[in-house]
């Protein structure tokens, strides 16, 4: 079985993966809720349509993979998990708990479903190649996707990997950068500016797409188009807002990593739902 | 003393391992002579590959070749392997228990004609210190194939020191198979114990020939696994002989003496001496030069060995 019993609309999927990262957050007692709420439609995008997996079978040798490099969206991928029926929704309530499995970024030894172990920014593109690499040897048809982010795209490494994958044409590789513009000092503009990503990417021999990183049916077009073209690895810039749906939390340097307390839940909730109805 | 020697003991290993496995891959970061990897690379050439001056991204690619089924052997110098690529081998290689062998060569003083800034006096200390990372040092060709064929069918992630070019044959290959967190005693003897690693095995057996000319017996440990690290032997030498030296090719912080000293002090106490490059950095030099710069000659090692007797008691003080 590789499609979700009941696939609900992106859209409503994304407001309830936002309610479940406030939720975590709130519960405990912390995390990143700006680069989470960035990344929701990303990832329903990917867990819900793109990606062949099988959630009872984390790891079913034919799966697509999916590596989360920007880490600190634990709670939007763990939401994102839970959703899919990867391991109950109830568990979501752990989050940041003494103990928890679901710690603040994720660890792939203590939750099915989770490809690589995040949190150092800069890895999860070049294990994103070696994946794909491997799969090249073994002439496997299936897909490495990863996301990373603009500010994580400051780090050398990443450039590393861009230049590799593109020196081996690895056209099955799928990469999406959350360019929700800000990093934890402040806008990426003013601290260390990355810009043009699309001329730096193109120029490491990379098919480039740029779209409405909170419009699914964008997303889902890129994916497929990336997807139908060969010859090249892929990359799709998705325009985000950091915090997004959540008007005291969206392009506020400081909620990169906040808690949240029981008003600001309520509040961020109500906000919520407001946008809902009014982009419903 | 004589040894045989063998050429290349790692990379003809490597290549006729590749055959055997098939699920064996190497990856370069622009040092493919020092790694060895050439005859690997003309036999499998889908199998291998270099990533350029971009060591990072070669230790992250062998973390996601091996989760996704590989056996990812990488290398560079030693310096490079450790140093420079600490937190990607943390993270995407021993915290994701990746089955990546991470191979340095010209470790410490062995890269004499490099200088200091590549002598990797600290490659031992930090991926000791790594949750999950296997650390091997062969004393010697035989122990080279041997550990890297034990690595390469056992999962997990390890670091392997390599010798670069000829190895001395010091330990008989017919019969010998290597364990983790077993030594080999290649010399008995009841009044010191030399424990040792890598290039400084030929030094020590030498200097317990030193030190039996004048009535002391010597034993000589060749522990090439430091983590596991073979404890009983650590006790027993402590236990039996009551006086240990230590001599390794690394800084003499946190390496084989650091592994040795704790298991001592947490269970036989003894005095511990220690060989090996007192806490500084290296210098450009050919590499009897420098073991001599760095009192880390067997001249040196019998020396350790009398104090560590005078520290014991046996000796009288002066």
């Amino acid at each position: 079985m590789t499609e979700p019993t009941s696939m609900a609309a992106p859209h409503s999927l994304s407001t309830q993966i936002r309610r479940d990262i406030l939720e975590m957050i709130y519960l405990g007692g912390g995390g990143h809720p700006g680069g989470s709420l960035s990344s929701v439609e990303i990832l329903v995008c990917l867990y819900f349509h793109v990606l062949r997996l099988r959630p009872d079978e984390p790891a079913w040798s034919e799966r697509d993979r999916f590596v989360l490099s920007k880490g600190h969206a634990a709670p939007a991928l763990y939401a994102a998990l839970a959703r899919r029926g990867y391991f109950p929704v109830e568990q979501l309530r752990t989050f940041g708990q003494p103990g928890a499995a679901l710690q603040k970024h994720p660890d792939m030894q203590r939750l099915p479903g989770v490809e690589l172990s995040a949190g150092s920014l800069g890895h999860g593109l070049s294990v994103a190649v070696g994946m794909a690499l491997a799969d090249r040897i073994d002439r496997k048809d299936r897909r490495v996707y990863a996301l990373i982010s603009d500010g994580e795209s400051q780090a050398g490494q990443v450039w590393e990997a861009a230049m590799a994958a593109g020196a081996f044409g690895l056209d099955r590789l799928i990469a999406v950068t959350d360019c929700n513009r800000l990093q934890v000092d402040g806008f990426i503009d003013d601290i260390m500016p990355i810009r043009p990503l699309e001329a730096k990417w193109q120029s490491f021999g990379w098919q480039i797409q740029r779209v409405d990183g909170h419009d699914p049916d964008a997303l889902l077009a890129a994916f497929a188009a990336a997807q139908e073209t060969g010859g090249r690895p892929h990359m799709i810039l998705a325009d985000t807002v950091k915090g997004k749906g959540v008007s005291f939390i969206e392009n506020r340097v400081e909620w990169h990593s906040h808690p949240l307390s029981e008003e600001q839940y309520r509040r961020a909730l109500a906000d919520l739902a407001q946008t809902d109805e009014a982009t419903a | 003393m004589s040894a045989a020697f063998v050429d290349k003991p790692f990379g003809t290993a490597l290549a006729e391992l590749g055959e055997r496995y098939p699920q064996l891959v190497v990856l370069d970061a622009d040092l493919q002579r020092a790694t060895e990897t050439a005859l690997f690379q003309s036999r499998f050439p889908e199998r291998h590959f270099n990533l350029g001056v971009a060591e990072a991204n070669m230790v992250c690619v062998a973390a996601g070749l091996a989760l996704s089924g590989k056996t990812a052997v990488c290398g560079t110098f030693a310096c490079f392997i450790s140093q420079r690529v600490c937190d990607q081998v943390v993270l995407s290689v021993a915290h994701c228990n990746a089955d990546v062998k991470l191979i340095g060569v010209e470790a410490g003083l062995s890269s004499g004609s490099n200088g200091a800034t590549h002598q990797g006096m600290l490659d031992l200390a930090i991926l000791r210190a790594i949750p999950n990372m296997s650390v091997f040092v062969p004393g010697d060709a035989t122990e080279t194939r041997a550990i890297l064929e034990y690595v390469v069918t056992h999962p997990g992630p390890a670091y392997l020191r390599v010798p670069r070019r000829r190895a001395p044959v010091l330990i008989d290959p017919a019969g010998y198979r290597f364990q983790p967190g077993r030594s080999v005693r290649l010399r008995a003897g009841g009044d010191v114990t030399l424990i040792t690693c890598g290039i400084m095995l030929p030094r020590c057996l030498e200097a317990a020939e030193a030190l039996q000319r004048d009535g002391i017996a010597a034993r000589v440990v060749n522990m090439s696994s430091i983590k596991p690290l073979d404890e009983t032997e650590v006790r027993l030498a402590a236990e039996e002989t009551g006086a240990i030296v230590v001599a390794e090719n690394h800084n003499v912080l946190g390496g084989l003496g650091g592994a040795v000293a704790e298991v001592v002090g947490e269970t036989w106490p003894v005095p511990v001496l220690r060989i090996g490059v007192r806490d500084r950095f290296g210098e450009v030099g050919p590499v009897d030069w420098l073991a001599e710069q760095f009192e880390m000659t067997s001249a040196h090692i019998a020396g350790a060995a009398r104090r560590a007797l005078q520290l014991k008691g046996r000796l009288p003080h002066r």
